[in-house]
């Protein structure tokens, strides 16, 4: 059984949302709204500055708060260990939304709540998600964090890398390079 | 729908409706699927190629249709310009199909020009009021009385019929108010200009040097690709820029210039790498004319004459020269795109061709190549009528010497001046000049001039309100256009063709010419049946097979050698036959044969320096109504230094209007204030702050930084109209 992740390489990152827009064209995710997003964090003070460029989504936790929290079972993980939420079940009363450390949740107009998917449709198929395929950076990789001789895992094993907000114990899977 | 519904019954009814929806859009069967011959079934996915229009790049793009609505957009792997991978805007480019804002049908004006009142009118009724005033102009004045300012290939049938009218005067922004001082200034040394996409062999380069170019934020695509890749393979980057732009915060060495001052760094890199001796000898011998006079000339630049004008250290001037030189001839200095800052920039962008020169990086692995192209003969077409005028913008070369495409500004002028003779009507063809050309205040005295002014565009731009006829032609995803041949590290050419139906009476500028040819007496100029017809003649006179253009979108072209380690040869195409260190033809009009430094006004007391660029989900005016793209960014922000944002008691978050030297005030504009800015300057990403009514959706957000370019500098080689020449306080909101 696979165990999916994202490694994202913020040396390589531009920022140009791109990822941003290929998610919402491939998942019709309604204007106005994303399933992920641009993260910009500067530090310093002019002109000795450091910048570090993120895509953020879900980070498909390995301890997800948002589920164990759902009353109704909506929010789940799937046989492909993906974080998802079964819209049907789900009466958008927005607790996985306050659980979430990330943000990466939001009430979809049709009134149920709606996140990324890690385009589980297409991984299905052995395509990488919409985000990944897109990316003129190369940026983003995905895959199989148990074996070790996927990308993920090599890159994960020869370069420097952190997740978001590891204090919150939620063990996330997607991992940013430095 | 105001009664409560259950959130379980909620659902049940939006399923219900979805399904409805589904089945509704079988009956009528989709246009696309009928334009492709045959009905959809529900859920099926159709791909067909074509190219990108939402920039210049023109990558080739895959569009998935389902169920007869484009439903996504992707790059097409064999081609060379998106390599599989679209950049956000071409990915957004869904968006431009059902954009609100779009233009529907034919408008005519019925109140006083610039009110914005219509009358919707058939495109009989609207081409037959172009072709009749057409008419008149050239029986009073002369055809080439009409001028045409466009942007992009969609222009080509338009031009072709003006030309086939007699007209003779039309520019595209593009070259005075972007590239054009920079292909100019390689021309004068190497022989050749540049041109699109530029020959920088990122790819395979030991060291990029980007002078306010922000790639990454300016998303040329393949070119991002490549740098993409040089970061991975941690190859030092200099960055050059008065921000800290993406690609400063991924550079070695971040010089934080002061703007305006480029020249006085490049001048004094040249001084270290010429005496030091780090420049290509072997090079500089067997291909250049003129070094030692060029030496002599920069000798007086040293690097501390040069910190004391740049505000960078002498010491780092020093350092950067020798990390790029010893890269050399792998080592890129990044001839820059849209270079039109201050006036002197053929200048400016000479002397980065010497300083490249002086790499010997010309025509060899890692620097700048030699591009190869595909030859694909022409459709035969008759010969244009003879005009014995000269061209209006630069009669017979002697406004502007080494223009060597139409200067949009001179069009202008002509038009205000009558001089050297009227310029009566204006085509203005998928450009929004009112935001491309410096000074809005002298093109709205131009338009006073005119009889007739017809926009042809997809969305109303700012100068679509000023129009007599506004025709609404469809989006890049709806239409044929004039082939595409490349040119790049190999030859390629690519076809656009439809993949879903226009929403309206929106036309293809190809119709539309052929149309109006009609309407104007000359039908013979367009003696095809259709654009298909002409486009598989051309690519099966070439040898190639349409069939195949249509299945694949791009053919590429057979590998030539573009570097001498491949092979080529080298020749200069310049008077000598040599790199023209020092010019004769230069020294000949009057100018200076080598690049000489001179200052620039700084800003005063209490003012900071505008300066602007790109975001990567916009592209110049034209993407604002776009939904998906605007979705990311809505608004354009006025980047202050944090700490002049706190002397000037303005936070983050707040907005501003912006005055300039003139006393022209902008749109409100709401702070950034962030570290990544020098204190005396202040940015903002441009093509926002549309002020027209039309643009309900895509207007009224942000500010307009060519609205406040009113103090522009010419250059005086090309006419290149210069954009960071302004200066602005903040005007707090009451």
């Amino acid at each position: 059984m696979a165990r999916y992740g994202m490694v994202i390489d913020t040396r390589k990152c531009v920022g140009c949302m791109d990822c941003v827009v290929a998610c919402e064209t491939e998942n019709n995710v309604p204007v106005g709204f994303s399933r992920d997003w641009i993260t910009t964090e500067v530090r310093g003070t002019f002109p000795d500055l450091t910048m570090e460029i993120r895509s953020e989504r879900c980070n498909h936790c390995e301890n997800p708060p948002c589920v164990t929290c759902c009353p109704t079972g909506a929010s789940h993980v799937s046989e492909l260990g993906i974080v998802k939420v079964t819209a049907e079940r789900c009466i958008g009363c927005k607790a996985c939304i306050s659980a979430c450390p990330y943000g990466a949740r939001y009430v979809h107009p049709k009134g149920y709540v709606d996140k990324c998917t890690f385009c589980d449709h297409r991984i299905k198929d052995g395509k990488d998600p919409a985000c990944v395929s897109v990316c003129p950076t190369h940026c983003m990789y995905f895959g199989d964090l148990d074996d070790p001789k996927s990308t993920v895992s090599s890159l994960l094993r020869t370069r420097k890398w952190h997740t978001l907000l590891p204090e919150a114990g939620t063990r996330p899977r997607v991992f940013y390079l430095t | 729908m105001t009664q409560a519904v259950s959130r379980r019954r909620f659902l049940q009814i939006s399923s219900a409706t979805a399904l409805a929806g589904a089945a509704a859009e079988l009956d009528p069967v989709p246009r696309a699927a009928m334009a492709a011959g045959r009905p959809a079934t529900p859920g099926e996915v159709k791909t067909i190629p074509t190219f990108c229009e939402m920039c210049f790049w023109r990558c080739g793009g895959i569009a998935y249709v389902r169920d007869g609505k484009l439903w996504k957009f992707e790059g097409n792997p064999i081609d060379p310009q998106s390599r599989g991978r679209l950049c956000p805007r071409g990915t957004g480019a869904v968006g431009s199909v059902n954009d609100p804002d779009r233009l529907r049908t034919p408008l005519i004006r019925i109140g006083e020009r610039g009110k914005e009142q219509w009358k919707s009118v058939t495109w009989g009724e609207a081409l037959d009021v172009v072709a009749q005033k057409m008419q008149k102009i050239k029986a009073e004045y002369g055809p080439e009385s009409i001028a045409a300012f466009n942007h992009g290939i969609g222009a080509r049938f338009i031009l072709h019929v003006l030309k086939s009218y007699g007209a003779i005067n039309m520019g595209a922004p593009s070259f005075a108010q972007c590239r054009g001082p920079r292909d100019i200034g390689f021309l004068l040394t190497f022989g050749t200009g540049l041109g699109s996409p530029e020959p920088t062999d990122i790819e395979n380069t030991d060291c990029l040097v980007l002078v306010g170019s922000h790639l990454g934020e300016n998303m040329h695509n393949s070119q991002v690709q490549e740098f993409a890749r040089a970061i991975e393979r941690r190859i030092p980057i200099i960055v050059v820029d008065p921000r800290y732009s993406t690609a400063a915060s991924k550079a070695k060495y971040w010089l934080p210039i002061k703007p305006g001052t480029d020249l006085a760094l490049i001048l004094a890199w040249m001084n270290v790498v010429v005496t030091e001796g780090r420049y290509d000898k072997a090079f500089v011998e067997r291909y250049g004319t003129g070094f030692e006079k060029f030496s002599a000339e920069i000798a007086r630049y040293t690097p501390e004459w040069a910190a004391a004008e740049t505000g960078i250290e002498a010491q780092m001037i020093r350092v950067t020269a020798r990390e790029f030189s010893a890269r050399r001839p792998a080592t890129i200095i990044h001839p820059g795109r849209r270079v039109n800052w201050y006036g002197d920039d053929t200048q400016r962008s000479r002397a980065i061709a010497l300083l490249n020169a002086l790499m010997g990086n010309w025509g060899r692995k890692g620097g700048l190549f030699v591009q190869s192209g595909i030859k694909v003969p022409g459709y035969p077409l008759p010969k244009y009528p003879q005009s014995d005028r000269p061209m209006a913008d630069n009669p017979n070369g002697e406004r502007y010497p080494f223009a060597d495409e139409p200067v949009t500004t001179g069009i202008r002028e002509a038009t205000i001046s009558s001089k050297p003779y009227p310029i009566k009507g204006w085509f203005v063809y998928s450009t929004n000049i009112m935001n491309a050309l410096p000074n809005e205040a002298e093109t709205l005295k131009a338009i006073q001039a005119l009889d007739l002014l017809v926009v042809i565009d997809t969305v109303p731009s700012e100068i679509a309100g000023y129009a007599d006829v506004v025709l609404p032609e469809t989006v890049f995803l709806e239409r044929y256009d004039e082939l595409l041949t490349g040119w790049g590290r190999r030859g390629w050419m690519a076809l656009r063709q439809p993949v879903v139906a226009p929403p309206a009476e929106q036309k293809p500028a190809w119709w539309i010419a052929k149309e109006l040819a009609g309407k104007l007496g000359i039908p013979e100029c367009m003696p095809f049946k259709d654009i298909k017809e002409y486009l598989a003649h051309r690519v099966e006179k070439g040898g190639f097979s349409f069939a195949a253009l249509e299945k694949e979108g791009v053919i590429l072209a057979a590998k030539q050698p573009i570097t001498v380690e491949e092979g080529l040869e080298l020749a200069f195409d310049t008077p000598s036959g040599k790199v023209e260190f020092w010019s004769e033809q230069l020294a000949k009009k009057g100018f200076d044969p080598v690049p000489k430094y001179t200052r620039h006004p700084a800003p005063p007391e209490g003012y900071m320096r505008l300066v602007t660029g790109r975001s990567p989900v916009h592209t110049f005016s034209r993407t604002q109504s776009n939904p998906l793209l605007t979705s990311l960014m809505q608004e354009n922000e006025l980047w202050v230094n944090s700490a002049t944002a706190a002397s000037l008691g303005v936070k983050g978050g707040q907005y501003v209007r912006l005055k300039n030297q003139d006393g022209i005030e902008s749109s409100r504009i709401r702070v950034k204030a962030t570290q990544r800015i020098r204190p005396d300057t202040v940015y903002m990403v441009y093509g926002f702050g549309q002020r027209n009514a039309m643009a309900k959706f895509g207007g009224q957000r942000g500010a307009s930084a060519a609205q406040l370019n009113t103090r522009y500098a010419t250059d005086p080689l090309m006419g290149g109209t210069s954009i960071h020449a302004n200066f602005v306080t903040l005007v707090k909101e009451a």
